[in-house]
């Protein structure tokens, strides 16, 4: 064997590493959120929708639902927008959409261009909520249970796939705990 | 309407990169003289469509088409127009466009530069070249388009990333590009000579030059990095051992070694496949370093488009070029004899120790940037490295090779007749070091052990490096551009080594809480917080500080450090106030708001750090002035060049 093939030797080992680093860094660059796992924060906020009123993090205990972070500044909001309108139709959850530091007006005429995806819009003009929820960015979306914990964030625009994936099993699993809890209080379900 | 050109524009340069590879690589292998002669036209036209898609790209920025996704992500009616221009190449998409650009730009260089290459051997060389070119255009029309539409169009844009609005970030990934893509000549040239199976010293004298070149805007494109991150991330460091940096870090001692070994095998014909390899390893880490940066594989401060799918197809990429140039290397390397042999304590044997002191700092920073992914690899828990390792580590190979600099110069090629250089070598050493001490315990307090030893190097280096010029110049022999080049290329080498020891020893830095009208000295220096006052930019409004520097009780300056607020993107954005007096450069960055009319302050005062950035700059004027050197331009082939053994004894009796 000549030594003039050891470079390749060491190079192709160096393949194996860098492909297993491909494989193994996350479909998006998830920025780990302190708050995963936590009860998601308070919020009392004006309701887009319907001026004079507010919605408050209380009254969505009790079920799933996911909060997605938008505004009518974000492009990435636009991409993301047909994708949480399928959602809708699918009515797994409901999707509460907290609108950052926007323009009522502009927001509820891109609402009306683009389809209402959201079963609440609460407005968050000082970004406050935000700043609670730890966002870095618009868009982001979190999940939370039943319970009222988050368990989980995706950071940037959510897709079908990234759906299907991170968010549908967390739901179902929700879903079945909380079904069985119902369960073991009524008697045989089968 | 632009951006479809620019799109169809890209789509056509990818054809006649196609072209060129084909025609490059099969012309002279099946000696069809009519394929040769396709080449250069396929190259000039290449460079005009890539040149176009850039233009178009550009247009739609200055314009501000929100139409265009790249265009709505990367800026904002309200960014300036130097900004708006400097956006092209602002994330991910534009540059990889602005890569291509310069790839096709340096081989239209190659193409129709100066030096005139054989017809066949050219080809090649622009063959290859036209490979890489391939690859690129096929990343980026398939993964990364920047002319992709946004339907319906957005009224305003999401402004580009506020540490990017920046001058030296404007001209940073240019330069940097440019040094990157610089090592593609290198690596193609190396190529060719594999293909052919024949490298001789006209070889190394055709790939010097272009090398040397590329070097020099690696060098300044680094220099500006890092003098981007001291002031704008604030963090108020020079280097921090970031992923990113290494990745350009690394080819530049790749680089470093790949001249000196160069310049051994043009004037000795030794070392030839070992110029070779590290030719490919030079390029390779350039590929690494774009690898690194763009598919999220290693996540740093620095990189802001992490895509996995990216990751996929460059890892390919890598694979094929990568793989392909060391097959070849494995195949041809064993037919390259070197004729002649060399003495000990010969220029040969000290540039053989500058070559494997550099390859080991290097597989250093390489250890140390992979490590956390080897180690998940392995699935064992993430690890990060740091500082802690990378500066005992890095020094360990560097001290030697810098002590060893100055034995380099003062060596004769050939012979080693060390004892002839005994006199100079001692007497610039006891002078350097009765200077080095004096300058790290008389100037400044607080040295270290490192840093007499530190300073010692520097001077020594400086004082060899003018021994040879002052004699020959005293002798009114004539000073080559070469000699003259590589002398401020040293010179440059010892005002880094200086400014960084001087920097790492006397450093100080605090964050101290300040009302206005408080002050905090630092040494002679004192620092007074003198006013708050708001400010309004074009796309960002903020807080703006007045502090007075004073020295001795006298006043010295105002810095205005300023906390920004950039209104479309959101984001906070310290700009520090930055001054400098007697080589000391003083930093002063703002805070949190501490209410109660308090502020943290952050002040920092590094002596000499301005000399590090600037020796960048001075190897790169070095670098230049020996690139141009007049026997470069009237290069030969092989045929017409006296035998390596004439060369050699030639050149051996001007050098003595």
């Amino acid at each position: 064997m000549n030594k003039f093939i050891i470079p390749l030797i060491a190079f192709a080992l160096l393949v194996v590493v860098l492909a297993v680093g491909v494989k193994h860094s996350p479909e998006n660059t998830i920025v780990p959120s302190a708050l995963v796992g936590h009860p998601a924060p308070e919020f009392n906020l004006p309701e887009l929708l319907e001026p004079g009123t507010t919605v408050s993090s209380s009254e969505l205990k009790g079920k799933p639902y996911v909060i997605n972070v938008w505004a009518t500044w974000c492009v990435t909001c636009r991409i993301e927008h047909p994708v949480l309108v399928q959602l809708k139709q699918l009515g797994q959850v409901p999707i509460i959409g907290i609108n950052w530091r926007d323009e009522d007006d502009l927001a509820r005429q891109w609402l009306a261009e683009f389809g209402n995806p959201y079963t609440h819009v609460p407005v968050d003009k000082e970004g406050r909520a935000i700043i609670d929820l730890g966002v870095t960015g618009a868009p982001e979306t979190f999940l939370v249970n039943s319970k009222g914990i988050i368990v989980h964030r995706h950071v940037g625009a959510l897709s079908l796939e990234a759906w299907k994936k991170d968010f549908e099993p967390l739901i179902r699993a929700d879903l079945g705990t909380a079904a069985n809890a119902a369960g073991s209080a009524a008697p045989g379900p089968t | 309407m632009l951006p479809e050109l620019g799109h169809f524009a890209l789509i056509l340069a990818l054809l006649l990169a196609a072209v060129q590879t084909f025609f490059g690589i099969a012309g002279p292998h099946f000696g069809r003289e009519r394929w040769i002669a396709a080449v250069r036209p396929a190259v000039a036209g290449q460079f005009v469509m890539v040149a176009t898609a850039f233009g178009c790209l550009m247009a739609s920025f200055i314009t501000l088409d929100f139409s265009v996704r790249y265009v709505a992500e990367n800026s904002n009616s309200a960014l300036p127009i130097i900004y708006r221009i400097s956006a092209v190449w602002g994330a991910h998409e534009g540059s990889l466009l602005l890569w291509i650009l310069l790839l096709a730009a340096w081989t239209l260089a190659v193409a129709f530069g100066l030096s005139r290459l054989p017809e066949k051997f050219g080809a090649r060389v622009l063959g290859v070249l036209g490979f890489v070119s391939v690859g690129f255009l096929l990343f980026t029309l398939a993964t990364s388009n920047p002319f992709l539409r946004l339907n319906p169009a957005v009224p305003d844009g999401r402004d580009l990333n506020p540490l990017l609005q920046d001058p030296a970030l404007a001209y940073h990934p240019p330069m940097l590009y440019m040094g990157y893509v610089g090592f593609a000549v290198a690596f193609a040239f190396a190529c060719a000579a594999m293909l052919e199976g024949r490298m001789d010293q006209a070889w190394a004298r055709w790939t010097r030059p272009w090398t040397t070149a590329a070097w020099c805007f690696l060098s300044m494109g680094i220099a500006l990095g890092s003098w981007w991150a001291y002031y704008e991330l604030g963090w108020g460091g020079y280097w921090f051992w970031d992923p990113v940096e290494n990745a350009s870090f690394m080819p530049w001692l790749a680089g470093t070694a790949l001249i000196h070994s160069l310049a051994v095998t043009d004037k000795r014909g030794l070392f030839k496949s070992w110029t070779l390899l590290l030719a490919i390893i030079a390029f390779s880490l350039s590929l690494l370093g774009t690898f690194l940066v763009r598919s999220g594989v290693i996540t740093s401060v620095h990189s802001f488009a992490a895509d996995p799918a990216r990751g996929v197809f460059i890892l390919t990429f890598l694979v094929i070029i990568i793989g392909g140039a060391l097959s070849l290397y494995a195949w041809r390397a064993p037919l390259l004899k070197s004729q002649a042999g060399f003495e000990f304590g010969s220029r040969e044997m000290f540039l053989l120790f500058n070559n494997i002191l550099l390859v080991v700092a290097l597989a250093v920073v390489l250890g140390g940037t992979l490590a956390p992914l080897i180690v998940e690899t392995l699935g064992m828990p993430t690890l990060s490295v740091g500082t802690p390792y990378f500066e005992p580590s890095f020094l360990t190979p560097i001290l030697p090779l810098l002590a060893l600099v100055a034995f380099g110069i003062v060596a004769s090629w050939k012979r080693g007749r060390l004892a002839a250089h005994k006199r100079p070598l001692l007497v610039t050493f006891g002078v350097s070091l009765v200077l080095g001490l004096a300058l790290a315990f008389g100037v400044y307090s607080g040295a270290t052990v490192l840093t007499p030893v530190g300073f010692t190097l520097g001077l020594w280096i400086i004082l060899t490096s003018l021994l040879d010029p002052v004699d020959r110049w005293r002798r009114k022999l004539t000073l080559s551009r070469s000699i003259v080049g590589m002398t401020i290329a040293h010179l440059g080498l010892a005002m880094a080594v200086i400014g960084i020891t001087a920097v790492e020893s006397f450093t100080q830095e605090r964050d101290i809480a300040l009302a206005q009208g408080e002050s905090a000295t630092f040494g002679r220096y004192e620092v007074r917080f003198d006013k708050l006052a708001d400010v309004e930019g074009p796309n960002y409004g903020g807080v703006r500080g007045e502090f007075n520097v004073l020295y001795d009780g006298r006043p010295l300056m105002t810095l205005h450090p300023e906390k920004r607020n950039y209104w479309v993107q959101r984001s906070v954005q310290t700009e520090a106030g930055i001054g400098s007096h007697r080589g000391t450069n003083i930093l002063i960055a703002l805070g949190e708001d501490l209410q109660g009319g308090k502020w943290s302050v952050r002040v920092q005062l590094r002596p000499l750090v301005n000399y590090v950035w600037l020796a960048a700059f001075v190897m790169a004027l070095g670098g230049f002035i020996a690139a141009t050197d007049k026997r470069y331009r009237t290069v030969k082939s092989e045929a017409t060049e006296p035998a390596p053994g004439t060369a050699g004894g030639v050149l051996e009796g001007k050098a003595g």
